[in-house]
């Protein structure tokens, strides 16, 4: 499938921002379920990044704007062509040993209820657990939009049974993590369909399982991620996978508009 | 000083001598003038906890701890075994994890450990070297016994006592160094130098402009941060004198922007960039590690370095140099009981009075039992600790630790002392000889820790 993505992040600023460094891990990598055929990240100062591959194989750029604003825009476009791999991820230029996705992070700590949880669930097989897991993820934490924040961790969402994407993937490492199996926060872009806004803006989590490799489970949606999932970047956490992160000087007000439209192409529209 | 038979043993014959001519009121006058010299240094040192907060003195002790060249050799050639595969160990740490596969070190010991940095992953540090400073605290129990008691493979401190406790010791007693071949230490800061433009980032044509981050002046060290820039003709920088502009790491100066090359940085790891590690540091620099990682900066020691002298790791490190250097390790450790393994948890328990316990992450001499002079009472509270958090702790028998003469209020009497030397690591493994000798200014007091009240004193090793 191909698919054009567009992701705008504005922020504005009451009082000026004096100077700023970003991190951005903007760029999607191509592999087995996926091939980028266009890409561009655009924001003031690009020219002058940075560019690396962070510790879990993000293509990174580091962007340092050395004077003041009130407004800025970074912007990621280009075209994905994916298919179906049933949430199977080949073919990635892997940094880190499988194993480092065991550790725990602040925000995927487990508590009494996520010991719970991963007592709850049946099943023997290695996936079929997985498969278990995600459905219970998806029955105790009902999604709601504006119940929790960036920084909410597993143990909260689980608690207060309620939360968004993020959530639900924290949840979901922080369970399979304690079931002995490594896992990670992946951030992407899903094609919605019909629904619009910043859902489009997506994470889900992927489980490594011996003799099979990386496997993705989407707890939001209750799916092995399909061709309509564009996958941007990895991390233990969303912390770590963060597509923008940043810091400035001064810039009171803060104001944060992000916009994200992912459509699909025919191929007669590919450029 | 002495030997296990009668009489002084070889190395200390001359200072003996020496001692046993002077006068108790002409040491205790030179004792003083010392304590003058430092204060007009400045040499002083904050202490964290403390109800009084000012700074004080480090006691400082005139009669000097004395290595003989052949005893210095060995230690040597130990350390130096010990530095290479220390290095070798972060490498594979943050690169393949060939031991874990090995077998040789448990998986959940590296990734569960709140020492390793899984940011640090893959970065090509300069010459593959992590820890560029090292101090290896070393005790002695015997003539020929030496042990590792800790390997400080982050910010280690303490080299600027050694410099000055010489200086002072030239000052006051230039005859004694006229008796005795003593080994310079003065060469440090030239060698730190040489060690830190040898890991200069890779491709970087011409010389490299080295500066030393320091937390400010309210940190426990910064004179001795003052002191080594000082001392090496490189700035000393604070966090918010450094930026990142143009894809380089920069010093704000007057004339516009100069770019820093390599940063001996003495914050910690926490604080280096808030991007990255804690998002509330106003220490560090925004962007420094993505920096690093793209090997536009090198920052010494590397971020990461504490997985190498965690103490849960360090019951290991006999087999970790096994693995890197394919050789015996030539200066041992102290035996140690895992309190994580359900077996050395019983013994530990069991034998609590015997034993010191310490923290795993602790140090400085802070949070430890240290069994034989403890109450009764610190040691059941110390029980309860352990056992509500067993993987917490290690514990090791308590040592014999050597003494040496020492000026204390009643005259000269014999204190328990150890040894941090400083060893640098870079093109070449760079050291100088002795190091510094501290003492338990207490009888019978094995913690010799400055920040528990424990002295100094210049460290000889004498030349053939």
């Amino acid at each position: 499938m191909l698919i054009s993505i567009g992701h705008v992040t504005r922020y504005t600023y009451g009082l000026p921002a004096a100077c700023s460094v970003h991190t951005l891990r903007l760029t999607p990598p191509s592999f087995e379920g996926q091939r980028v055929l266009s890409w561009r990240v655009e924001m003031p100062e690009i020219a002058g990044a940075v560019q690396y591959r962070d510790a879990f194989g993000n293509v990174s750029h580091l962007v340092s704007i050395p004077r003041s604003y009130d407004e800025i825009s970074i912007i990621a476009r280009g075209v994905v062509e994916t298919k179906d791999k049933s949430g199977l991820v080949r073919g990635l230029m892997e940094a880190a040993p499988v194993r480092i996705f065991l550790r725990e992070t602040p925000k995927t700590a487990p508590d009494s209820n996520i010991r719970a949880l991963v007592a709850d669930v049946a099943q023997a097989d290695p996936i079929d657990r997985m498969h278990d897991l995600m459905r219970l993820v998806g029955e105790r934490v009902e999604y709601a939009v504006g119940t929790t924040t960036a920084s909410t961790s597993a143990a909260e969402a689980l608690r207060t049974g309620r939360g968004v994407c993020q959530d639900h993937a924290h949840v979901f490492i922080s369970a399979a993590r304690l079931m002995g199996f490594p896992a990670r926060y992946v951030s992407g872009y899903f094609l919605t369909g019909d629904i619009l806004g910043s859902e489009a803006q997506h994470a889900w989590a992927e489980v490594y399982i011996n003799g099979l490799g990386w496997l993705g489970f989407d707890p939001a949606n209750q799916i092995c991620p399909t061709e309509s999932y564009i996958r941007l970047g990895c991390g233990l956490d969303s912390l770590s996978a963060a597509p923008i992160t940043g810091n400035r000087t001064g810039g009171g007000n803060e104001n944060l508009d992000v916009f994200v439209e992912v459509q699909q192409q025919s191929s007669a529209q590919q450029q | 000083m002495y030997g296990s038979g009668e009489g002084v043993r070889p190395p200390y014959h001359a200072v003996a001598e020496w001692l046993g001519t002077q006068a108790l009121g002409d040491l205790r006058q030179k004792l003083a003038d010392a304590e003058t010299m430092f204060r007009r240094t400045g040499i002083t040192f904050a202490v964290y906890g403390s109800e009084d907060t000012s700074e004080r003195l480090i006691p400082f002790d005139i009669i000097p701890r004395i290595i003989s060249a052949a005893e210095w050799r060995k230690l040597a050639a130990g350390i130096e075994q010990r530095v290479r595969a220390l290095n070798a160990f972060m490498f594979d740490i943050y690169h393949r994890q060939e031991i874990i596969r090995a077998g040789k070190v448990p998986e959940e010991l590296i990734v569960s450990n709140s020492a390793f940095v899984p940011e640090m992953m893959g970065v090509s540090v300069p010459l593959g070297i992590y820890s560029h400073i090292i101090g290896i605290d070393i005790v002695r129990t015997g003539e020929s016994d030496f042990f590792v008691l800790e390997d400080n493979t982050r910010t280690p401190s303490g080299v600027s006592y050694m410099l000055e406790n010489r200086e002072t010791m030239m000052h006051m007693f230039p005859d004694l160094f006229a008796r005795n071949r003593v080994a310079p230490v003065e060469n440090y800061p030239e060698n730190l130098l040489k060690t830190l433009e040898s890991v200069a980032p890779t491709g970087l044509k011409g010389e490299p402009t080295i500066a030393l981050l320091t937390p400010g002046q309210f940190n426990s060290a910064y004179y001795e941060h003052s002191f080594l820039a000082d001392q090496m003709g490189v700035e000393l920088v604070e966090g918010r004198d450094l930026a990142v502009i143009d894809g380089y790491l920069q010093m704000k100066t007057t004339q516009g922007p100069r770019r820093i090359d390599v940063l001996y940085r003495r914050i910690d790891d926490d604080f280096l960039d808030p991007l990255v590690f804690r998002s509330d540091s106003v220490l560090g620099v925004p962007g420094l590690f993505d920096l690093y990682r793209a090997g536009r900066v090198t920052i010494v020691n590397a971020p990461g370095g504490g997985i190498a002298d965690d103490k849960a790791i360090y019951s290991y490190i006999p087999e970790i140099i096994k693995f890197y250097t394919g050789r015996a390790p030539i200066l041992q450790n102290v035996p140690t009981y895992n309190c994580r393994k359900a077996d050395d948890l019983k013994y530990v328990l069991e034998h609590l009075p015997e034993l010191v316990v310490k923290e795993v992450h602790g140090s400085g001499g802070y949070g430890m039992l240290v069994g034989p002079t403890a109450s009764s009472s610190e040691i059941e509270a110390f029980r309860a600790k352990l056992t509500a958090n067993p993987s917490n702790y290690i514990a090791q028998p308590t040592l014999a630790l050597s003494t040496s003469p020492t000026m204390v209020e009643a005259g000269v009497a014999p204190r328990h002392l150890d040894l941090r030397p400083f060893v640098l690591v870079g093109d070449e493994v760079r050291m100088t000889a002795g190091g510094l000798t501290r003492v338990a200014m207490r009888a019978g007091s094995l913690v010799v820790n400055s920040s528990q009240g424990g002295g100094t004193k210049d460290t000889w090793v004498l030349q053939d």
